[in-house]
């Protein structure tokens, strides 16, 4: 009985619970109304986008063939190809949350195990991982990115790896400190003692240990992935036109944004608001879900 | 002491050898053919051998490396593809403007972050510090690119106050440092913040109270010292996230500087180049690590050496 408490921290505090804070508390509430409000968006999108979003209208575009500004009928106004704009954000919604997702995924797991390995295992092969991490940490990660999304011409899958590559190694440094201090616990010895298998071990009363940090920064991650997503696809290496992404929407359109400054405000506003819903839940999730982890970065 | 500084430094050289290997491993794989980008499209098959025996592209992987770490510690970077210029010099040429953008970008973002740290951690919980908290989070929420062009439509095509772009006077620099120094100020903020009320927390602080002392002597003299030093600490980590924005933020603003040379280099895949900036970045970042390692124990004494 003992045991199960001491190795399985995630009983102490109800999921429900957490979730009734998460809502309560302004900042994780409108976060997670952003998430659920764009989410809703990327999965509904067909129904919801009031136009076609690659149809390039005659009525798009001005007698001058000028992109119009937000009216009635266009309600973020048009793009320099006479494509509504609204509808443009809608999917590009699909294309952040999808990669946000797969990056973050991909990074979350990759990261992970490479901290769990180097931090339970230690020895030359925690030597040689860790020492790889901070080889990555010493890259400029956006050159980095750029170079990678160069050299494979990118598509969706692709822009997802890239990012992951950079961005693992965030999770990789926390968790490996973690694991390292629980590997070192009395109650990870008497399993070992009576035992117990490595796989075990591992899965049974590590992992436990470690799901509140994958959650906290698995969460700040995603911010980090749409933003550099957006930024990628902003200096024309991300996701390629004609997908739309909130990053090359504003790439297609910013010779024009000082006549049309809606097409970059608009699309800038979806990248902001999205990120800073993560990382504000991720920000409250730190606060609630481990006191110990209040306050580091 | 000296023994840990002579270790950090054998681990930094480490790291900048295995940045090298890499960097030159991801540009080895590159598919783009630099000889045939030399020879030009209508250049024979033959041509473009020619061009690759000559720069060597048709030796095994090995032996480039080697020569090419062999040039490296005579700092030679290389020779760029397209323009014939040496890479050192064309770095060296462009170093001076960013090295005044980080200057500046630093500046700023000391003066706004301590600044909104500060104010928040004396009006902990109230209104205000809810505010300035959710603008730090807008600040490393919001990318440079958006920034860098939403500061340019304002203060620049709209007020006319400063120049779109380019560079020479002090008002082109202004927004540039803005935009890059923001995302700092959401960093420093918050770490600002926290390290005060730790300070103002201290008994030391408490004493200083009871003796009577003006509010704002107490923090000018006693808690803002205090709380600044573990922040300044910092200024060395803060040197890799300056690296990662000039790509961006000097192509929004047509700022000469290493950053463009490089985005410029990525789009014709002129590879010496893009080489020589991720190296020279690298240094920056890896001695910033090394910098904030080593003015960490000096800042407080708690912290032992490894």
């Amino acid at each position: 009985m003992t045991e199960a408490v001491a190795s399985s921290p995630a009983h102490g505090r109800g999921t429900g619970r957490v979730l009734r804070d998460l809502v309560r508390r302004p900042r994780s509430a409108f976060g997670l109304t952003v998430i659920v409000t764009m989410l809703a968006a990327a999965i509904f999108a067909p129904w919801i986008m009031p136009y076609d979003p690659n149809d390039q209208m005659f009525d798009g575009l001005s007698l001058e063939g000028a992109p119009l500004p937000p009216s009635a009928e266009f309600w973020l106004g048009t793009d320099l190809l006479g494509r509504d704009l609204f509808s443009r954000l809608i999917l590009g919604a699909q294309t952040s949350l999808i990669i946000g997702v797969l990056a973050n995924g991909i990074a979350v797991v990759l990261g992970a195990t490479v901290g769990i390995t180097a931090g339970y295992f230690g020895g030359w092969i925690g030597g040689i991982l860790m020492r790889f991490t901070d080889l990555m940490m010493a890259f400029p990660a956006l050159l980095l990115a750029i170079v990678l999304a160069a050299i494979f011409k990118p598509s969706l899958l692709i822009v997802a790896m890239v990012i992951a590559m950079v961005n693992w190694v965030q999770m990789a440094r926390v968790i490996y400190t973690e694991t390292r201090s629980l590997a070192q616990r009395e109650f990870i010895e008497v399993q070992r003692a009576m035992g117990s298998s490595t796989f075990r071990i591992l899965g049974r009363h590590i992992l436990p240990h470690l799901v509140y940090s994958i959650i906290v920064f698995g969460t700040l991650g995603i911010s980090t992935t749409v933003l550099l997503e957006a930024t990628l696809s902003y200096l024309g290496v991300g996701v390629q036109p004609p997908t739309p992404s909130w990053g090359n929407i504003i790439f297609e359109n910013q010779t024009y944004f000082a006549t049309a400054p809606w097409l970059v405000f608009f699309p800038g506003l979806a990248i902001v608001l999205l990120a800073l819903a993560f990382n504000l839940l991720g920000d409250v999730l730190r606060d609630t879900l481990d006191p110990r982890l209040k306050g580091r970065h | 002491m000296w023994a840990y500084v002579i270790r950090r430094l054998g681990e930094s050289l480490l790291i900048l050898l295995g940045i090298s290997l890499v960097t030159f491993a991801l540009l080895y794989l590159v598919p783009a053919d630099p000889a045939r980008q030399i020879a030009g499209r209508s250049a024979t098959a033959e041509t473009v051998a020619n061009i690759r025996a000559q720069l060597g592209l048709d030796q095994p992987f090995h032996v480039q490396y080697v020569r090419y770490l062999g040039n490296l510690l005579q700092g030679d970077l290389g020779r760029s593809y397209l323009q014939r210029t040496e890479v050192s010099e064309l770095i060296a040429a462009r170093m001076p403007a960013t090295l005044l953008l980080m200057g500046a970008a630093i500046v700023v973002e000391l003066i706004l972050g301590l600044t909104i740290g500060a104010i928040a951690a004396l009006k902990r919980n109230s209104a205000v510090d809810q505010s300035l908290m959710v603008f730090s989070f807008v600040t490393i929420s919001a990318p440079q690119f958006v920034v860098g062009i939403l500061l340019l439509y304002v203060f620049a095509v709209q007020l006319g106050w400063f120049p779109i772009g380019g560079y020479g006077t002090f008002a082109h620099l202004v927004l540039p440092a803005i935009t890059i120094g923001l995302l700092g100020t959401g960093w420093y903020s918050r770490m600002m913040r926290s390290s005060m009320i730790d300070v103002l927390a201290q008994d030391y602080v408490r004493t200083a109270r009871a003796k009577g002392l003006g509010k704002l002597r107490i923090i000018l003299r006693h808690v803002a010292p205090n709380a600044i030093l573990p922040v300044i600490a910092m200024i060395g980590i803060d040197i890799g996230l300056f690296m990662s924005g000039i790509v961006v933020v000097e192509s929004v603003f047509g700022w000469p500087g290493i950053g463009q040379l490089a985005w410029q280099a990525i789009q014709r895949v002129d590879i010496p180049i893009i080489m020589g900036v991720t190296l020279v970045s690298a240094c920056f970042i890896v001695l910033g690590n090394l910098l904030a390692d080593l003015i960490a124990p000096l800042v407080d004494p708690r912290i032992k050496l490894k």
